[in-house]
Parts: structure tokens; sequence; C-alpha cells
């Protein structure tokens, strides 16, 4: 008797588990999957207007996404976005985190400061760099003067807008990452560092060798973040540049934006929704199943 | 016991609830919520609560709940939402622009059905044609001018005479304004400029301004019926060339000029002459360390500029006794002496002539004269560029604009390919 209880879970337990469930298995329904679900079968039908209710357009809304030249450009951006803010980023925010690990005096004062522009809101942080990059007198002009360089009107120039924004998008989360390898930095054994210079080990090797190996698990926690961040950040857009000059700017989340709360093209903005969510699964499970195997837990 | 306590409670709160809708009957009450977007400077929150208090004052029966929604674009987006939703709110301000959105989604009333009597008629008549022209289309007026403004161009002083220019007198023709800038354009030892002559925003929403300099070369960007444009017009290409010969004579900066940012480079003497917004006129008195004059846009074929800023709209899912007592409130709310005192708090253009002639405003107008240059600018104004599908239409003309001004492409391509464009999404409203 014992035996079957033990090995065969009564009713009761079954339904237990499943109540004790219950509360994250309604939220997560209401506010992510239903959500998800909806925006795929709304994206097959056409926005309702005044007294013209939606009807179905199988795929329509879809070869209009291929032929809105807009839409090409803002993925192509976004691109080129992610490419730079992810290396980079998770690049500064390992150097910071080495640095203040370090024991010196201000240790504390210089942690904070790089972590100050992750604690400021996006909006606030953008309408300060508007005026970095002012042409003329802005921060960056200052510098670029005394140093002899012509005026440059940063977010107005096709060629420079988006390297603009993107700058300022590193800056604002390097500082979130610095704080995950710090903390990593922190758990680490001192022994192995003291084992390491006993061997005679540089500190390039001992960096190579050992700690890069040991915080893998944060940078592939921080590299998803950055991914995610990359698709997602897109409030110093609306302050810097709109998408300007000539969607020199235009980011994917930002053009959605405008196809949905602008133009009020729902249908539309249901099959770029659904285009982004593709993207953004297919590279979360990428992570999760290949990169994941690669690194070492301790 | 307890149980019983518990029972009692039960029953006095569903009583409480049941009867609580026929006392607010009792006091046949009738409750509107306000909509209202902020974009300039300002207590604007504190101004319109005044308002309203004043008005329950005197019309007890009607109880008015003023909902700040944020920025133009912020408070459609709500409206809108909630419109879809089936609760909008009963009044709204928005953008003049978004008259045809708003027809399209059939969610707006005509105010046409609510001028009854010959007060009401002359109270509709009483407004500026420039501003009625975004509020009317199909013979119906759909919003009521409230919070409106236009393009002027504002001038340093100080700056003008240090290049010999007379400083009571602004650049009145396209000649004199590109002849003005070339002078008041100074340059350091190495070449490098370090003040431009004008400034003409271009980012956001560069159809504004371009709008003006249109005008100015006689030509209307979109037909009323809001369903055709002009935009590859000979005249708007050459309109939009003298915009660009201001950046190739080197007097004007080249690429995109922030909006944001033209103020402070007007109070740090980097430009002489800026354009933007009648609603900056507050800002401007406040942060300029200089002598600064306030002028109408230059001329070429004609004066001119279009209005822009926000009109009142009643939302149809509601019900007639709400839409009476909106109506009852905007038509109050600008009443002359009312526009006079928000256009004083604001710095918006008064809505009407009979605001300018009001003791406030005359006596405003006599200590600080350049809050006049809108009222005297109105005559040659027009309508706000406005089309159906409009913030579409709308984007494909910046786009132009800009790739133009950033030199990606010629004034004429620009202009084709933005007409393009527009005839693609507008053929659905022909």
């Amino acid at each position: 008797m014992r035996n079957i209880d033990r090995t065969l879970p009564s009713a009761s337990t079954a339904v237990q588990g499943w109540l004790l469930l219950l509360p994250a298995f309604v939220l997560l329904v209401a506010f992510t999957h239903y959500p998800a679900v909806a925006t795929l079968v709304d994206s097959f039908f056409s926005t309702p207007k005044g007294a013209r209710p939606s009807i179905w357009v199988g795929l329509e809304n879809y070869d209009v996404m291929v032929h809105d030249p807009v839409f090409w450009k803002a993925a192509t951006n976004n691109l080129w976005f992610a490419l730079a803010t992810i290396p980079c980023s998770i690049g500064i925010a390992l150097a910071m985190a080495l640095w203040v690990n370090e024991r010196m005096t201000g240790r504390g004062f210089l942690r904070m400061a790089y972590f100050t522009p992750t604690v400021l809101p996006m909006i606030a942080v953008a309408n300060i760099w508007l005026f970095f990059y002012t042409p003329g007198y802005g921060l960056l002009e200052q510098i670029t003067g005394v140093l002899g360089f012509p005026t440059h009107n940063w977010l107005g120039n096709q060629h420079t807008a988006l390297g603009a924004i993107t700058l300022v998008a590193i800056w604002k989360e390097s500082g979130f990452f610095m704080i995950f390898y710090l903390a990593a930095l922190q758990s680490l054994n001192p022994s192995l560092r003291e084992a390491a210079a006993i061997e005679g080990a540089s500190r390039w090797y001992y960096f190579r060798r050992v700690l890069w190996p040991l915080l893998m698990p944060t940078t592939l926690f921080v590299m998803i973040n950055a991914v995610i961040n990359a698709v997602r950040m897109v409030d110093h857009v609306f302050v810097l540049t709109r998408g300007g000059p000539d969607n020199a700017s235009t980011l994917l989340v930002y053009h959605l934006f405008q196809v949905g709360f602008s133009y009020w093209d729902t249908g539309y903005a249901a099959a770029i929704t659904v285009v982004l969510l593709a993207i953004l699964a297919t590279t979360a499970l990428f992570q999760f199943f290949i990169l994941d195997r690669k690194v070492h837990y301790k | 016991m307890q149980r019983k306590t518990f029972n009692r409670i039960i029953a006095a709160a569903a009583l409480a609830l049941g009867t609580a809708p026929f006392g607010a009957y009792a006091q046949a009450q009738t409750e509107i919520s306000f909509f209202y977007p902020v974009a300039v400077g300002g207590p604007i929150a504190k101004f319109i609560d005044d308002f309203v208090t004043d008005f329950s004052k005197e019309n007890p029966t009607i109880k008015v709940t003023p909902i700040y929604a944020g920025s133009y674009q912020d408070t459609i987006i709500k409206a809108l939402t909630a419109n879809k939703s089936g609760t909008p709110p009963v009044m709204s301000v928005l953008l003049s622009t978004d008259m045809f959105t708003l027809i399209d989604d059939d969610a707006i009333v005509p105010f046409d059905t609510f001028v009854k009597t010959a007060d009401d008629k002359a109270w509709l008549g009483g407004f500026y044609k420039a501003f009625m022209q975004n509020s009317q289309t199909g013979g119906k007026t759909w919003g009521i001018p409230f919070q409106r403004s236009t393009i002027v161009q504002y001038y340093n002083k100080d700056l003008f005479k240090a290049a010999g220019l007379d400083p009571n007198k602004a650049p009145g023709t396209w000649a004199e304004l590109a002849d003005y800038a070339k002078k008041l354009t100074v340059k350091d030892a190495s070449g490098k400029v370090t003040q431009y002559g004008v400034q003409i925003p271009s980012s956001g929403f560069p159809y504004w301004l371009f709008q003006a300099l249109a005008i100015e070369n006689d030509v209307v960007l979109a037909n009323e019926a809001g369903n055709a444009v002009r935009f590859d017009d000979p005249k708007v290409i050459e309109a939009l060339q003298y915009w660009m010969d201001l950046t190739k004579q080197g007097s004007h900066p080249a690429g995109i000029v922030e909006w944001g940012t033209t103020p402070k480079d007007f109070f740090e003497k980097k430009v002489a002459m800026m354009w933007t917004t009648t609603g900056n006129l507050t800002n401007v008195r406040a942060n300029a360390k200089f002598d600064f004059g306030v002028a109408m846009l230059p001329a070429n074929k004609r004066k001119g500029s279009p209005t822009g800023g926000g009109n009142f709209y009643i939302f149809k899912k509601s019900t007639p006794a709400q839409q009476d007592a909106a109506f009852k409130f905007v038509k109050w709310i600008t009443q002359p002496e009312r526009a006079a005192r928000w256009s004083m708090e604001t710095g918006y253009a008064a809505v009407s002539e009979a605001a300018y002639n009001t003791d406030t405003l005359r006596k405003y107008g006599r200590d600080f004269p350049p809050a006049l240059v809108a009222r005297d600018q109105l005559p040659f104004s027009m309508a706000e560029f406005s089309t159906h599908d409009n913030q579409r239409v709308t984007k494909a003309l910046n786009d132009g604009l800009q790739a133009a001004l950033t030199g990606t492409k010629t004034a004429a391509q620009a202009m084709q390919d933005a007409q393009k464009e527009a005839d693609r999404l507008l053929r659905s409203y022909k």
C-alpha cells in the first residue's frame, strides 16, 4: 500500500500541483500566449476601418511587408544596430568589470559612475545626448572642435545618424551588463588566481584560459539580454531622430509603432509583430539549445 | 454572530451598489470626460483645471472631467484605442490634421447638428478662416479651433546691427532672406562657420515648415477633400530648391536641423534667424539674453504660413445629452474673453478676431507687440497639410524632404517619389 502511494501520486496531489501552477499559468496565458496567438490570427485579417469590418485576407499583410521598402530599411538598420551593440556593450562591460574589480581608491565611485546610465530613463538619456550631438556647440563638437575637426551634424546626416543612436544604446546598457560580470568575478575562487601566478601564467593567459571560460555562463545570459535589447530599445529613437533622416535610423520596433499607432494599420502591424516574434524565438532557441551546450557550468 | 454581521455587511453593500446609480440620476448631472494633450511649456494642466472649475460653477448640472493624455500623438492613440473598445472620451483636443483620420474611423460627429440658434451661428462664424480650413470638409464642421499656432520668424537684433542691417526690419521676401542670411553668416579664421544666417528645422515634421515655403510660392499641397496632393508641381520643387540653396550658399546648416535644439541655437547666437512656432514666444522671451524681433515669414509670390495645433472634437459613441453638454463646454471655453486669457497664458494664437479685440489682449499686445505677429499673419495663413491616411502621406513627404536636404536626392526626384507614394496611398479615397 505504502509502495503504491509512493509511485503513483493520487488524484488530489495532481490537482494540488495544478492549483499551485494556476496563478502563474493564468498570467502567462493572459499576457503572453493569448496575445501572441491573437496577433498571429490578426495578421491574416485586414485592418477594420470605420464602417468596414476586418475580413480574411490570407497572406496579403505579409505581401505588403515584403514590398515595403521602409520595412527592409528598418530590418537592415536593426541588423547593423544589433551587430554593433551586442559585442561592443559586452566587451565594454567586461573591461569595466575587470577594472572596478581591482582594489583601488575610488572604486565605489567608479562603479557608481559606470552604473548610472542604467538607472536613468532612456528618454532622459536621449534628451541629454541630443545636446551632446548638437552641431556647433554640443559636447561632442566642443571636443572635436578643440582637435581641429570641422563641425558635423551627427544626427542630421544619413551616414552618421544610425551610428549616433547605436552609440547611445551601447553607453546605456554597458553599465547594466557590467554588474553581472562584476558579480560573477566576485564569486570566483581567489585561489585560482594565486595558482596561476605560481605557475607563472601571464595576465592575458589567465584571462583567456581561466577567467573567460568561467565567465561563460554570465556571458551567455548577458548575450541573451543584449539580443533582446537590440530589438527592444527604441525609446531614444523617438527623441533623437524619429527614424530620420529619410529612414536612415529607423529600427524595426520603431517602424512597427508607426504602422500600428500612427497609421493605425493594425493588420500590417500584426504581421510585422509575428516576424519579430519569429526572429526572437529563433535566436532564443539557438542560444538555449546550441550555445548552452558549449558553456561550462561549475 | 459573526456570520450574521457578515451577512449584514453584504446586504448593505449590495444595497449601496444597487442604489448608487439612482442617486446619480436623481441629481441629473451629465458627466463628460475630456482628453487634452500638452504640447508647449507652462502649467497647462492648471489652466485647464481653472477653466473647468469656472465652467462647473456656471453649469452645476454638467460635470467635466479633464484627463491629461500626454503629447498630441499619445492623446490620439489613447482616444482612438478607447474608441475601438467602445468607450471613447466625450470630447478631446486633438491635432486639426487628425480630422480625416477621425472621420474615416467614424469616431466623431460634426458640430453642425448642435448649432441651432442665431447666437450659435454667430459663434461658429467668428473663428479665423485660416483655422476653420482644417476644421471643415464636405460642407460640415468637424472640429472647433482651440490651441492653434502658426510659423513666424524670430531674429536677433544685436546680430543684425553687427552685420550692418536695420534691426527693425526683418527680411520680407525670399531674395531678402537669402541676402540677409548671407550677411549674417560668420566664419572664423579657419573658415569654420560660427554663426549661421538662418535655420529652418527639418527633423520630425519637416512638412510643416516646408508647407510655409510652398504657400509662399503660391501652391497648395493638398486639396480640400484630402484625397489628392501636388508634390511634383514645379512650384513645389522650386520651393524645396530654395531651401536647399540656402544651405548651398553656406548660410543654413547642412543636413537635418533639429526642431528641439533650434531655439537653443538661437539663444547661443549660433543662428541669427530661426523659423519656429508662435508657441515658442514665451520660451524665447524668457531665455533670449538679447534684443529679439518677431516677424511674419517672408513672401515670394505671396505671404503665408500654415496653421498648426489642436481642435476640439466630439466623439460619436456618447449619449446625446453628453454631446450637448460637450458642445456647451466647447462654446463656453472659446468665447473671446476666455480665448484671450488662454492665448496670453500659453502663447497660442487666439482663435477669433473678437478675442484679439478684448481689452485683455489689446493691453497685452501694447506691452508686448511680438504677440500680435501671429494675428497679423493669420489673414495670409492656410490650413496645415492634411489628407486621408494622413500620417502615411505626411511621412512620404517628410522622407522626400529629408532625402533632398541630406543630399541623397535632387529636389525634383525627391518630390516625384513622394508624389508616387502619396498617389498609391490615396487611390482608395478618390
